[in-house]
Parts: C-alpha cells; structure tokens; sequence
C-alpha cells in the first residue's frame, strides 16, 4: 500500500484518539477523563472529515466538545468530587470478569470485521456535495423528516426531565 | 485510499475501551463518559460505511446519535446530581436503592 496524503492523516489522527479515550478510562480525576475525552472528541472529528462527512465533523466539535463536555465539566466543577473522595477505587473480581467480557467483545467484533469484503471506497457521484450541510439536509427534511421531528420532541423532553430531577423544589 | 476495515478495526477498538470503562470504573460521571465514547465509536462505524457506500443515509443516523447523546447526557447528569445530593456520593456500587 503507497503512503498517501490520506493514510498519513489517518494515522496522525486515529493514534492520539486511541491514547486519550484508553485516557478516559486510565485517568482517576474526573477532570482529566473529561480533558481527555475532549480531546478524543476532536481527533474523532478530523477522522469524520477523512470520511467526507463534514456537518458531522463540524457538529461533532460543536455538540460534543462544546456543549456536552462543559456540561459535564459544570457537574464535575458542582460535585467537587476530588477533595471528598481521594480514596483509590476498590476492584472487584466482577469487574475484571467484566473487562474480560469486553475483550472477547472485541473478539467477537474481529470475526465479523474479518469478513466485510475489502472493498475500496466507492467514487462518490458528487465528491464536493457529499456530507455538506446541503447534501445532508435534504435527506435529513426528505427521507428522516419524521425521526428528525421527533428528535426535537426528545430534546424537550431531555429538557424538562432534567430540570425536574436535578431542581431541589419545583 | 484507507480501506474501511481499518475504521472498523479502529470503531471496535474506541467501543471496547468504553466498555471496559463502564464496567471497570465505579464514578457515574466516568461510566457516563465512557458511554459517550461507544456512541462514538458506533457513529465512526456509521460514517465508514456511509462513506464506502456513497450513500449519506449513514450521516443522518450520525446526527440522530449525537442529538440522543446530548438528550442522554443532560437527563444522565440531572440524575448523577440528584443522587449526589441525596446520598453524597456518585459511586455506582452504593446505589442499589431497587435492589433492596
């Protein structure tokens, strides 16, 4: 396989994805999880941009490390969980079942990555259309107009169903 | 050109991170995040086969993903709040209020 543009930016992008989100799960403060995980988030979205997938990538960042990840910086900052409890993690024998659980998972998910048929990627009809704000909203308003309505009715939902559990009194 | 078996192999690997970290790790806030890392790894998956196949149905499912992640995170939080205040703790073991 020739070294290309593209390979090169794979791997630039898909190794410091890897190291941060084994961060999120290595790193004891919530803090540094949180750090790592944005991170994670944006080397995710240069990887969405090598799929042509632009709005995602562009959303990625935006929802994602934007909004989500301050969200659960303000819980961690509002739970100030590092002065309270330093103590280290007890393991358990389940845990450590479970992460084995996890592993054979990946097995699993080897077996099946193993027969998808080594395809090259297809030429796309329109290369400079593909995933463009444009391209993606029409499908979004034509073919998954009513999921795309009730996504909005979720996040009203997600709204009102976490002001009502996180308010001391209503 | 990558093949798209790689960003499979990669979208495997991101998944089986997130749920080792579900299962290892005993903060909700951790377990949270480690969540939203398998939802990405089923969006890279999405978009891989979306791009392999030129068909953009794969980045609609994408955006319905990261906008029930969004939902998930703020109803997730909201709650990981209220125990935190009713029991002072966010440790997944401690709260087994069904169970007994």
């Amino acid at each position: 396989m020739q070294i290309t543009a593209e390979l090169v930016c794979f791997w630039i992008f898909a190794i410091p994805l890897v190291v941060t989100a084994l961060g999120v799960v290595v790193a004891r403060s919530p803090v540094y999880a949180a750090m790592n995980l944005v991170a994670a988030f944006f080397f995710m979205a240069g990887l969405y941009v090598l799929l042509a997938a632009h709005l995602i990538a562009f959303m990625q960042i935006l929802v994602y490390a934007g909004a989500v990840m301050v969200l659960f910086l303000f819980v961690i900052m509002l739970l100030s969980l590092d002065e309270e409890h330093p103590q280290r993690e007890r393991r358990r024998a389940m845990q450590y079942v479970g992460v084995l659980g996890a592993v054979s998972l990946l097995a699993v998910l080897a077996s099946a990555i193993a027969r998808v048929p080594d395809a090259a990627m297809s030429t796309l009809a329109q290369p400079d259309r593909f995933g463009t704000v444009k391209a993606v909203g029409q499908v979004l308003y034509t073919e998954f107009l009513l999921p795309f309505e009730v996504t909005s009715l979720l996040l009203l939902v997600a709204i009102v169903g976490a002001v009502v559990v996180a308010k001391e009194r209503i | 050109m990558v093949p798209v078996t790689w960003y499979l192999w990669l979208a495997a690997v991101l998944f089986t991170i997130g749920l080792s970290g579900v299962l290892l790790k005993r903060n909700a806030l951790i377990v949270m995040m480690s969540v939203e890392l398998m939802l990405n790894a089923a969006n890279l998956t999405f978009l891989a086969f979306a791009r392999q196949s030129g068909n953009i149905g794969g980045h609609a499912i994408a955006f319905f993903v990261i906008a029930v992640a969004a939902a998930e995170a703020a109803v997730g939080l909201a709650v990981v709040i209220a125990i935190y205040r009713t029991r002072g703790s966010v440790n997944v073991d401690e709260v087994r209020a069904l169970r007994e």
